[in-house]
């Protein structure tokens, strides 16, 4: 049996997670600088230790509605080939050691971007954790509005 | 001299060791996939590099069975032989081979006694047999993949004669697999043996090296495992004051040094609270130390582009001479430095570019002589920091590039249809030289003309988001432009404020600041139509208003509306056009480290990259074209090169562009790009003198001739009735002259849909576009006063 060690966050009630080995650390709330002209999926750019990291708000990039402004997001940074990338989520969850076997595909009625970017459903006694593709949540161009 | 050789030679190993490497990976993915036309050209490009340095450094047998290769690879890579096992294992027995003269090459600075003739006869045989089976395929196989080896048995008995213990181990190590024909284990013994050989050898050299004369040579060799420590120390002695660091080690420096300096800004903020003198002291000290610190690892990225062109001279000399010629190089700006990384990216490039200047553009002194030139032909390098990049400039004194030719060849070789080249203007087409396959030169030599060089060189220039572009000109000569960004560059830059963000300018795109107060600020920008410009020194300046450009400007504060109103204006320069970047304030100039963006924010054009504020924030640094080209205040004449897609139809293209839209006659309107007006005047009609025969004004102390618009369209004259006529004045060769219309209605924006396909060649009316609900002809006004100048400069911007 193969257990995957899932990073999970949350986006509202909703839980999501992605491959604990491509998450390089988790962040408190940065300051950021907004891109303008940039469409709604860039939360901004962040410095993280002298490199300038580009923010995704993953809400947007969901297609999801905006967060309280009161509230703000934590920073799950990526690491990716062309340095490190992070996204904005609600709050963080924890590492759960979770088997193939109940990893299920993306049902089919799924439509739009959560179809795009949701690579597979888990499924926990109390919750699904919706896994999500990486290099596709993370490869736009921010310039397509 | 030598040093230099041994430079040279070294790097040649090291690069050679790294694309062998790759060749490896890149033919056992091509035996899956044989028809991938992208591996093919890098196995293809690979074998050429080695086979050019090998030809410069004299490296004969490594030169001709390289150029055998190539021979065969060139025909895989134009699809004419279909790679099969047979042609994979041979050239992977290239590959082999390779190797083992490369470490002939490191242990006794020549390529082997080895001519791998038989090896030779097989790449050619394929070539002359188009890639069918060979008769009797695998003893000759076996045959060319054990020759390797026992050569190389051979050659290492004779390279260390001295080291008896050594050598006797590197023979048998070698001899032993040789029986076998397996080709894979045959040449990693032999390496293996090789590498052994090799470090007796320099064990041997070392005693005789400066640094280690007092070292005995007999304990070096006094055993076989003795040896092999002794001369690694050997090695240590004689490595001079400089260690090779990895770009990626000094990456890392640079980002542990920013946010070394960020936690020193914070200290240092707090010190204010503190009186305690020793702390006060330490922190002084810890502030001096890391801005020593960080000027010294930004050094340490950074070098003169004079050690890229290091290796040039020589091999500029050694191409002459090998042709026949004289070349004089000349070098400018050999000391603009650059980043480490980039000066790597560049530096084969540069070697292609100048290889191929001094073989095809230059050309031999009788013909020079013939051509009234001098016998001795130049090439000139030059290197300057411009508008936030590098720009480097090869120029040659040559032939020159015929356009004709490249357009024949292109078409002969599919590469653009027929219909394509009609449409092209002349620097299109001399750019299509940096297609793939794409040579004009007539014969191949040893040295270029194959069309590789020229797609790898803009292939590799764009990998680090370079721009190259050619200009030439038959009988005088080629020059060559590369303009590289300025990624991790550290340049002055302009900070100011829009919004409520900060942004950078590169202080190089900067010409003047001009701030507007009092009645100034109201009076002092006027509305073309409904667009802003601003009269400086009698010009007139487009206004770009930054806040409204990039959408930031919800969170204007009512006071500062109360306040005494203030306009600032950065003008800037962005290709040939000046222009205004209004701007809510201006700060300072402020050293800045360019860092790149993101791959997703890669595409907004208006952006250059970012950078870390001293307070730790981060401020987006503005591209000065991206914002001329975004708000149309220059039209894309950047990349004037042909884009890969060939199919993309140039006719339809659009572009925005400010147009200055203006009536004449009764009702017909006309408009022309903003950038050809020079001024707006309104003339009495009164002053109208006839000079020559031709309406004329006097006007800024010279004679200004005046066309007559409605006239030359045939719309019947009526300006000559008014007494204010409108002038709409443009500029030849720095001359004046005026185009008489009868209205002046404004600027506007317009995405224009230029229809080549209509507009004739050499026609000044490029288009007709519906423009506020009206039909209007684009007129372009300088190619309408010089009818030579076709408008197909226009189109290809």
């Amino acid at each position: 049996m193969i257990h995957n060690q899932i990073c999970t966050f949350f986006l509202g009630d909703s839980c999501f997670g992605v491959d604990v080995s491509c998450v390089q650390e988790i962040l408190r709330h940065q300051e950021s600088t907004r891109v303008p002209l940039a469409n709604g999926e860039v939360g901004g750019l962040i410095n993280l230790r002298g490199q300038i990291v580009t923010a995704i708000e993953l809400r947007a990039r969901m297609k999801m509605p905006e967060r309280d402004p009161e509230k703000r997001p934590t920073n799950v940074v990526i690491r990716t080939e062309s340095g490190p990338v992070s996204l904005l989520v609600d709050s963080i969850g924890d590492v759960q050691e979770l088997s193939d076997e109940s990893l299920e595909a993306t049902p089919e009625t799924l439509t739009g971007r959560a179809r795009e970017l949701i690579e597979g459903v888990y499924k926990m006694n109390d919750r699904l954790i919706l896994v999500l593709d990486v290099d596709k949540t993370i490869g736009f161009d921010a310039s397509v509005v | 001299m030598l040093q230099e050789d041994d430079a040279l030679i070294q790097e040649f190993l090291v690069e050679s060791h790294e694309n062998l490497d790759r060749l490896d990976n890149d033919f056992v993915n091509l035996e899956e996939d044989p028809t991938n036309r992208e591996l093919l050209s890098s196995v293809f490009r690979t074998i050429h590099t080695i086979k050019g340095t090998a030809g410069f450094l004299a490296f004969e047998k490594l030169e001709t069975l390289t150029h055998a290769a190539e021979n065969l690879l060139s025909r895989l890579r134009d699809g004419d032989i279909l790679l099969n096992q047979e042609i994979t294992t041979a050239l992977l027995t290239v590959v082999d081979a390779v190797r083992i003269m490369l470490a002939h090459v490191e242990t006794s600075n020549n390529d082997g006694p080895q001519r791998y003739e038989d090896l030779i006869e097989q790449l050619k045989g394929i070539v002359e047999r188009g890639g069918e089976a060979a008769p009797a395929s695998s003893s000759e196989e076996a045959e060319a993949s054990a020759t390797p080896a026992s050569s190389s048995a051979e050659a290492e008995t004779s390279a260390a004669p001295a080291d008896g213990d050594a050598s006797d181990s590197s023979t048998e190590a070698a001899s032993e697999p040789t029986e076998e024909t397996d080709a894979c284990d045959v040449t990693a013994a032999a390496e293996t043996a090789g590498d052994v050989t090799g470090k007796a050898a320099d064990a041997e050299d070392a005693p005789t090296g400066v640094a280690a004369p007092q070292t005995d040579p007999k304990s070096a060799a006094s055993s076989p495992a003795g040896g092999e420590t002794k001369s690694e120390g050997a090695h240590s002695n004689v490595a001079d004051a400089s260690v090779r660091v990895g770009v990626e080690l000094l990456d890392q420096l640079m980002t542990l040094v920013s946010e070394l300096v960020l936690a020193r800004n914070q200290i240092v903020q707090h010190v204010g609270n503190d009186r305690e003198a020793s702390f006060l002291r330490a922190t002084q000290r810890l502030n001096l130390i890391t801005t020593e610190l960080q000027e010294g690892v930004m050094k340490a990225r950074m070098q003169p582009i004079g050690n890229a062109w290091g290796k040039l001279p020589r091999m500029v000399r050694d191409v002459s001479r090998a042709c026949g010629k004289k070349v004089r190089l000349e070098q400018e700006g050999r000391d603009t430095e650059l980043d480490r990384t980039i000066l790597e990216a560049i530096k084969d490039p540069l070697t292609h570019i100048v290889r191929n200047a001094a073989d095809h553009g230059i050309e031999l002194p009788e013909e020079r002589q013939a051509a009234g030139k001098e016998p001795e032909g130049t090439l000139r390098l030059r290197a300057f920091h411009e508008g936030g990049q590098v720009n480097i400039e090869i120029a040659d004194d040559g032939k020159g590039i015929d356009a004709a030719k490249i357009r024949e060849k292109a078409i002969r070789n599919g590469r653009i249809t027929v219909d394509q080249a009609d449409r092209m203007g002349e620097r299109e087409l001399m750019n299509l030289i940096f297609l793939p396959g794409l040579s004009t030169a007539e014969t191949i030599t040893n040295v270029s003309g194959r069309g590789v060089g020229m797609d790898v060189v803009k292939t590799n220039i764009e990998k680090i988001g370079g721009t190259v572009d050619l200009s030439s000109e038959v009988g005088r000569g080629t020059t060559i432009k590369i303009k590289i960004p300025l990624t991790l560059a550290i340049i002055p830059a302009l900070i100011v404020n829009a919004g409520r963000d900060r942004y950078a300018i590169p202080q190089v795109g900067l010409k003047e600041l001009v701030r507007l107060e009092g009645e100034g600020a109201e009076s002092g920008i006027e509305l073309v139509h409904d667009k802003p410009v601003y009269r400086l020194r009698g010009r007139l300046l487009p206004l770009i208003d930054l806040t409204s450009l990039l959408k930031v400007g919800e969170e204007k504060s009512e006071e500062s509306k109360d306040e005494d109103p203030v306009v600032n204006i950065v003008v800037l320069q962005a290709d040939n056009t000046q222009f205004g970047l209004v701007v809510d304030s201006v700060d300072d100039t402020e050293e800045i480290v360019v860092k790149p963006l993101g791959p997703q924010l890669k595409t907004l054009e208006v952006f250059a990259g970012a950078a870390i504020m001293g307070d730790g924030k981060v401020a987006l640094i503005l591209d000065v074209l991206g914002l001329a080209q975004h708000s149309g205040v220059v039209t894309d004449g950047h990349d004037a090169g042909v884009k890969d897609d060939a199919d993309e139809k140039r006719g339809d293209r659009e572009e925005t562009q400010s147009l200055l839209l203006f009536r004449v006659g009764e009702d017909r309107r006309m408009a022309t790009p903003l950038h050809e007006v020079a001024r707006l005047e309104e003339l009495p009609s009164n002053q109208v003198e006839i000079a020559g025969g031709h309406p004329a004004v006097q006007y800024r102390g010279e004679i200004m001739p005046l066309i007559y618009l409605d006239e030359m369209m045939g719309v019947g004259r009526s300006a000559a009735d008014r007494e204010i006529i409108p002038v709409v004045v443009t500029n030849r060769d720095g001359h004046s002259v005026g185009v008489v219309v009868d209205e002046i209605l404004g600027v506007v924006e317009e995405s224009l849909h230029i229809n080549t396909e209509d507009a004739e060649s050499g026609s000044s009316m490029l288009d007709s576009a519906v423009i506020e609900g009206r039909i209007t002809d684009i007129l372009s006004l300088q190619s309408m006063i010089e009818p030579e100048a076709s408008s197909l400069r226009l189109m290809a911007a």
